[in-house]
C-alpha cells in the first residue's frame, strides 16, 4: 500500500485527484490538507511515499513546505498558472500536472511516480526549489522550524547569518533559529542589494549595521544596532563598501 | 516659461557666437580702416566695441532664458533691443575716448559714426533675439512632445496591464479546474458554475471600452466572481454586498471596483485560512459615491505589506489620470482587517457621459 498526502487549498481540486486515484487501489489517500502547515503535520505523521502538492496556498507555499522536510516523499505538483515554476519544473526533470488536468496526463504522471516510489530513490528537491524561488523574485522571508512550530521570518527582520557545518544560524532580535541549507544558497536567493557575504561564514544584512571598526591586521568587525558584532574578512570589506557605495 | 539653458549652453552655438563675433571685428576694422583710421586705433575700437556688444548679446540671450512675454512678445523684443542697444551706445560713447585717450580727430570721427553704430549693435540685438526665441520654442516643443510620448507609453503599458489582469490566468484555470471536478459527481453544479464564469467574463469583455457602468450592474458583476469564489473554496467564504437605495443612479468608471475586489480575495481569501468574510458596502452623500470593500488578512503572513503593498498602486494612478485627485482611495487596518475606501465623484457629469 502506498500512501499518499494531498496537499491543495481548494477542496474541489482534491476532489479530482481522489476521483481519479480510485482507479489504483494500491494508493490510499491517508489525509487531505488545506494549506502547509497542516501537510507539515500530516507528512510527520503518516509518513507518507507520495505527495500531491498544490504551490499557491495561504502560510506557506509548496516550496517552502518541502523546504521544510528533510526526507520529502515522491511529490506530484499541481498548479493553474505559474510560469516561473513551470520552467524550474521543466529544467528538474519533476513531475508537475497543470490544473485542469485529464485523467491521461494524470495516469502518466502516477505511473512515473509508482516507478520511483518502487525503486525507493530519493528525489533531491533543493535544486528545483532553488531555481523556481530564484526565478521569481529574491526571498522576501524564510520559512524555519522552531521547537515543534513553523516560523516565517521576514527577510527585513534578518541581523545576519552564520554558517554552522551544514547548517546556517539565522540570527534576529527573537533569537536565532536553525536552518538545513547552506550560506550560498541563501546568499543566491536573498536580494544581493541588502545581503552582503562579508566572510566566509557570515551573510550580513546592510541595513542593520550601525558601524564597521578596523579590526586586526585586514580585517574589520561589523557593529549591529542590537550591538552584535559580525566579523567582515577584507575581500567582504570590499563587496560590503560596493552594496553601500562608500 | 523658463528653460533652464541658453542657447549658449551648446558648443556649436559657441563656435557659431565666436565666430560671429571675429567676423564682426573684422568688419567694423574694415570700415574704419576706410575712413582713413589708423590701423592700431581701428583695430582696438573694433575689438573693444565688439566685446561689449558680445556681453550685451550675452546679457540678452539670460534675460530672454528667464522671461519670454507671450503676448506682444516682438513689441517687447523691439522695445528690448532698442533699449540695451542704446546702453550699449552710450557706454561705447563715453568708454572708447576714455580708452583712445581722450584724442580729438579720433573723438570727432566717434561722435560721427554714432548712428550707424547703433544701427548696427540694434540689429546685431534684433537678429540674437529672433534666433535665441525660436531656439527657445524649439526646445519648449521638444520637451512637450518628449512629454506626450511618454504620456502615451504610460497609458499603453496600463492598458495592456488591464488585459493582462482582465486574463487573470490563475482564477480561470483554477475554476475550470473546479468545473472538471464537479462534472464528474455534481453535473448540474459544473454546468452552473460555467455561466457564472460565461457571465463573468462576458463582464469582464464588455468594459473594454471606456463608457461608464451603473454601480448596480458592476456589483452584479463582481458577484458572479464572488460566487465562482464561493463554489471553489466551499463554505469559506460568505460575502456581503449593500447598496444605499441612494446610489440607485450613481456611475463607475470601467475595472475601478474589481481590482478592489480581487485584492480583497487574494489576501482574505487565497492568504488565509478558515471562514472568512468579504463585505462590499456602498453609500451616496454629497455628489460622492463611497465603496468600501472589508476583508480579513493573515498578519502573520501579509502583516508588513499593509499600507502599501496591497497591489493598489495602480488603482491609484488610475483614480489619478481620472480625476487627478489622490485622496481617493484610503486603505486602514483594525483587527487583522483590512479597508479600503473608495471615492468617485459623482457629479462631474462630463465624466459620466462624456468618456
Amino acid at each position: 500500500m502506498i500512501k499518499a498526502i494531498l496537499v491543495d487549498d481548494e477542496p474541489l481540486a482534491r476532489l479530482i485527484i481522489k476521483e481519479y486515484l480510485v482507479a489504483y487501489p494500491q494508493i490510499e489517500v491517508a489525509e487531505e490538507c488545506n494549506d502547509g502547515f497542516e501537510g507539515l503535520k500530516a507528512i510527520s505523521k503518516h509518513q507518507p511515499q507520495l505527495l500531491f502538492l498544490d504551490i499557491q496556498m495561504p502560510k506557506i507555499t509548496g516550496f517552502e513546505m518541502l523546504e521544510l522536510i528533510d526526507n520529502p516523499p515522491a511529490t506530484i505538483f499541481t498548479t493553474a498558472f505559474d510560469e516561473y515554476a513551470m520552467k524550474a519544473f521543466d529544467s528538474n526533470a519533476v513531475d508537475y500536472l497543470l490544473k485542469p488536468f485529464s485523467k491521461e496526463r494524470f495516469d502518466k504522471a502516477i505511473q512515473k511516480v509508482l516507478q520511483q516510489v518502487s525503486s525507493a530513490a530519493a528525489t533531491d528537491y533543493k535544486p528545483l526549489i532553488k531555481s523556481a524561488g530564484k526565478a521569481v523574485q529574491p526571498f522576501q522571508r524564510v520559512v524555519v522550524r522552531s521547537g515543534g512550530k513553523i516560523r516565517i521570518i521576514p527577510a527585513t527582520d534578518i541581523l545576519f547569518m552564520e554558517a554552522a557545518d551544514d547548517y546556517v544560524k539565522i540570527y534576529t532580535n527573537d533569537g536565532s533559529f536553525l536552518k538545513n541549507n547552506t550560506l550560498s544558497y541563501f546568499e543566491s536567493m536573498l536580494s544581493e542589494m541588502q545581503f552582503v557575504r562579508v566572510h566566509r561564514s557570515y551573510l550580513l544584512n546592510v541595513s542593520m549595521i550601525t558601524r564597521i571598526d578596523p579590526y586586526e591586521k585586514d580585517g574589520h568587525l561589523a557593529i549591529l544596532s542590537g550591538g552584535e558584532r559580525v566579523p567582515v574578512s577584507k575581500s567582504g570589506y570590499t563587496k560590503l563598501k560596493a552594496t553601500l557605495g562608500i | 516659461m523658463a528653460v533652464n539653458k541658453t542657447p549658449l549652453y551648446e558648443s556649436r552655438n559657441k563656435w557659431i557666437f565666436s565666430l560671429a563675433f571675429v567676423v564682426c571685428v573684422v568688419l567694423q576694422f574694415s570700415i574704419l580702416r576706410d575712413w582713413g583710421m589708423p590701423w592700431p586705433i581701428a583695430l582696438e575700437d573694433a575689438a573693444f566695441s565688439n566685446i561689449l556688444l558680445g556681453l550685451a548679446c550675452w546679457l540678452l540671450l539670460n534675460t530672454l532664458q528667464y522671461y519670454q512675454p507671450t503676448k506682444s512678445r516682438f513689441v517687447f523684443l523691439l522695445g528690448w533691443c532698442l533699449a540695451i542697444a542704446a546702453i550699449w551706445a552710450a557706454l561705447v560713447r563715453v568708454l572708447l575716448p576714455l580708452v583712445m585717450g581722450f584724442d580729438d580727430y579720433y573723438t570727432s570721427l566717434l561722435s560721427k559714426s554714432m548712428t550707424i553704430r547703433f544701427d548696427f549693435a540694434f540689429l546685431v540685438f534684433g537678429c540674437v533675439a529672433l534666433t535665441s526665441l525660436l531656439w527657445y520654442t524649439n526646445i519648449e516643443q521638444q520637451e512637450k512632445e518628449k512629454r506626450r510620448i511618454a504620456n502615451e507609453k504610460a497609458a499603453r503599458e496600463a492598458e495592456l496591464y488591464n488585459l493582462r489582469q482582465q486574463l487573470q490566468p490563475h482564477f480561470l484555470f483554477n475554476s475550470l479546474n473546479s468545473i472538471s471536478a464537479l462534472a464528474g459527481t455534481r453535473p448540474e453544479e459544473a454546468r452552473k458554475m460555467i455561466h457564472q464564469l460565461s457571465e463573468f467574463l462576458r463582464g469582464t469583455i464588455r468594459k473594454e471600452d471606456d463608457s461608464w457602468v451603473k454601480l448596480s450592474d458592476e456589483l452584479t458583476h463582481l458577484d458572479f466572481y464572488l460566487e465562482i469564489e464561493k463554489v471553489r473554496f466551499g463554505h469559506r467564504l460568505t460575502t456581503t454586498i449593500n447598496m444605499d437605495a441612494a446610489c440607485r443612479d450613481a456611475m463607475v468608471p470601467p475595472m475601478i471596483l474589481q481590482p478592489l475586489v480581487e485584492n480583497a480575495i487574494k489576501f482574505g481569501l487565497y492568504d488565509t485560512v478558515g471562514a472568512i468574510n468579504i463585505s462590499i458596502q456602498a453609500s451616496c452623500d454629497n455628489n460622492e459615491l463611497i465603496v468600501e470593500v472589508e476583508n480579513p488578512f493573515d498578519p502573520e503572513t501579509s502583516s508588513r505589506k499593509t499600507g502599501t503593498g496591497f497591489g493598489l498602486s495602480s488603482l491609484q494612478r488610475r483614480l489619478y489620470l481620472l480625476f487627478a485627485r489622490t485622496d481617493l482611495l484610503v486603505t486602514s487596518v483594525a483587527d487583522s482587517r483590512f479597508r479600503t475606501e473608495l471615492k468617485i465623484p459623482q457629479h462631474d457629469q462630463s465624466n459620466i457621459s462624456g468618456r
